[in-house]
């Protein structure tokens, strides 16, 4: 069997995801306090427009209509219309996307430059001081409140240092990247404990291993040795966890986002909230969360490929 | 800032490397008396708040807003005047409550959740995984945020949303230690014996499966007092004037150029509250693993 055989299998076990994601978003409406077409078009609706909405989504209709209609739109690309701008919610998501994305990409370029020469140091020499060193680090790094490390960042890079902007996403290419370089060494810097931890006991065991040994004994060491032998093997374990994290990281960007004054889904989803604009909030909810499964999708896809002796299709997973 | 599956990596390292531990007395564990003296002096701080705060932790005075460190206010005051120190003393009563009981619902939820779908399996295992998945997708804070928002504003609403979204994690830990616990001997020799399935999951199953999901909830909650101070940094969490630390550092970023202290303070003391319960989880999970006890 082709290795990549078990995508169509894969795709198929994540529709009931897809379907359960889609479920509780529809739920979201009918958790409000009071009706659903009401809070979807707030206080200001006149009677008529509440009532033309009611029909529209089938609220006089069984519950499993009205899923039915909202998958339809969903379907469509329709999430509705945001209360507070008047335009249609997967307009502003597309918007903010990239934003978020961008955020969320270079955080993870940034957590591997920090985690693979910190993890590549202590895993070299296990309990020794450096070891120690990177093992508090993980430790400190895990217990500080993320928007918090942004603070304490703006205060001494921007503030203090005056090298980098204090917020804000800029005009061109070039100022997005630079705007978003401090937000991102945030992320980075939440998301890299757990990498390091994790590349840090696959390193050592690979470090063990007799491969490695064998390389040894034909005189490879230093660098090479860790960039042709270990490495790749070392990184195996942590693509999965990275997947997952993939997730949280846009979990916390929406924090991130809102302490960089970044124009992303987080801050459309926080102004959202503060303006109670309803089918922004469960806009925004959905697209995060099917971008999640669709991450968790090619996460499984790339470890695959970079592990000939992963193969989802013949084996049950756990 | 630590994610749910990051904790469930460390957590399984450690349990790895916990089995290599020697039997030492609890007092000869470091992590556990560290852990047990800073969490220790932590909540005597809370409780003892009314007694040690200087000032009234609400109390405005316009006559003295936005001042420095001073001999009268070792912190300074904010913007409203209110002595930043007695804020953080108080902070601690809020923070650290919800941070400890937010875990007990998940905690209770997810492991009978979980600990059914692994002793039953078939059907009832499929479904309750399908939605653990579902519950996944979902980033904590994305989750947590329109929860709140849903149910309102309240401590009774940060309950509720960190229990939605964390319950997932004890039901997959616990599901997996009963796979693991239905195969041996003293299980199958316990059904053989006629017991009811209640009772043996209730008697011998569940007591050697908790261990695993105390020392999680753990690490569950440092998340939870991360999860209190976000929110309330957010303008999502306790509602003003109550203190909390999380809305303190929020008030502190608007004057960071010239008061830093303000910002930065509230932030370091979630760092020493975090790191004393990550080390007293660390210890517990050394008495707590199951091959100390034998």
């Amino acid at each position: 069997m082709h290795r990549l055989s078990f995508i169509p299998g894969r795709l198929l076990q994540s529709i009931p995801v897809v379907f359960g994601v889609t479920l509780l978003v529809f739920f979201m409406a009918h958790l409000l306090p009071g009706d659903p077409a009401l809070a979807i078009l707030g206080d200001k609706a006149t009677a008529a427009r509440i009532d033309a909405l009611r029909t529209q989504m089938g609220l006089d209709k069984p519950l499993i209509v009205q899923y039915g209609l909202f998958l339809g739109q969903l379907v469509r690309g329709q999430l509705g219309t945001s209360l507070t701008y008047q335009v249609p919610v997967s307009e502003l998501v597309l918007e903010a996307a990239p934003v978020t994305l961008s955020l969320v990409f270079f955080a993870l370029v940034l957590s591997l430059l920090i985690g693979i020469p910190l993890s590549g140091i202590a895993a070299t020499k296990p309990n020794g001081f450096a070891d120690l060193a990177v093992r508090g680090y993980t430790l400190i790094g895990q217990g500080m409140p993320q928007f918090w490390v942004g603070i304490m960042l703006i205060l001494f890079l921007s503030l203090k240092l005056r090298l980098f902007p204090v917020g804000g996403y800029g005009q061109t290419a070039f100022d997005h990247f630079y705007f978003l370089f401090v937000p991102a060494l945030t992320l980075a810097i939440a998301l890299s404990p757990t990498m390091i931890r994790s590349l840090r006991s696959s390193t050592i065991n690979v470090l063990g291993s007799e491969y490695v040994a064998t390389a040894r004994s034909k005189g490879s060491g230093g660098t090479e040795l860790f960039r042709k032998h270990v490495l790749r093997n070392a990184v195996i374990p942590t693509v999965s966890i990275l997947g997952v994290n993939l997730g949280y990281l846009v979990g916390g960007s929406i924090v991130i986002e809102k302490v960089f004054a970044l124009p992303g889904l987080g801050s459309l989803m926080l102004n959202a909230i503060f303006s109670r604009d309803f089918p922004t909030i469960q806009g925004v909810t959905l697209f995060v969360a099917l971008f999640v499964v669709v991450v968790g999708i090619l996460t499984d896809v790339i470890y695959t490929l970079l592990d000939p002796r992963v193969n989802f299709g013949s084996k049950e997973r756990e | 800032m630590s994610t749910p599956t990051a904790i469930l990596a460390g957590f399984q390292a450690k349990r790895r490397s916990a089995r290599s531990r020697s039997l030492k007395p609890w007092y000869q564990n470091g992590s556990l008396v560290a852990g047990m003296i800073i969490v220790g002096l932590l909540v005597l701080m809370a409780v003892l708040a009314p007694v040690i705060a200087p000032y009234d932790p609400i109390k405005q005075d316009l006559t003295a807003t936005l001042q420095s460190p001073n001999a009268l206010h070792w912190l300074g005051t904010d913007k409203f005047g209110r002595d930043v120190l007695s804020r953080l003393i108080w902070g601690a009563q809020v923070n650290l409550r919800i941070g400890f009981l937010a875990v007990l619902i998940p905690f209770v939820f997810g492991s009978i959740m979980g600990g059914l779908a692994g002793y039953f399996g078939g059907w009832f295992d499929a479904i309750v995984m399908r939605v653990v998945d579902v519950f996944f997708a979902f980033p904590f804070y994305v989750m947590v945020i329109a929860l709140v928002f849903i149910l309102g504003s309240g401590e009774a609403s940060i309950y509720l949303a960190i229990a939605a979204v964390s319950w997932v994690s004890y039901a997959k830990i616990v599901r997996g230690e009963v796979l693991v616990a239905k195969k041996q001997d003293y299980v199958i020799a316990a059904r053989l014996s006629g017991m009811s399935h209640a009772r043996v999951l209730g008697r011998h199953i569940g007591p050697n499966v908790l261990s695993q999901a105390i020392i999680y909830g753990m690490s569950d909650i440092v998340m939870d007092i991360m999860a209190v101070v976000t929110l309330g940094y957010l303008g999502l969490g306790i509602a003003p004037p109550t203190a909390e630390w999380g809305s303190m550092i929020l008030d502190g970023q608007e004057f960071i150029t010239t008061l830093w202290q303000q910002a930065t303070i509230p932030g370091l003391i979630v760092v020493v509250t975090s790191l004393g319960v990550s080390w007293l989880g660390d210890g517990l999970s050394d008495m707590l693993s199951p091959e100390r006890r034998k």
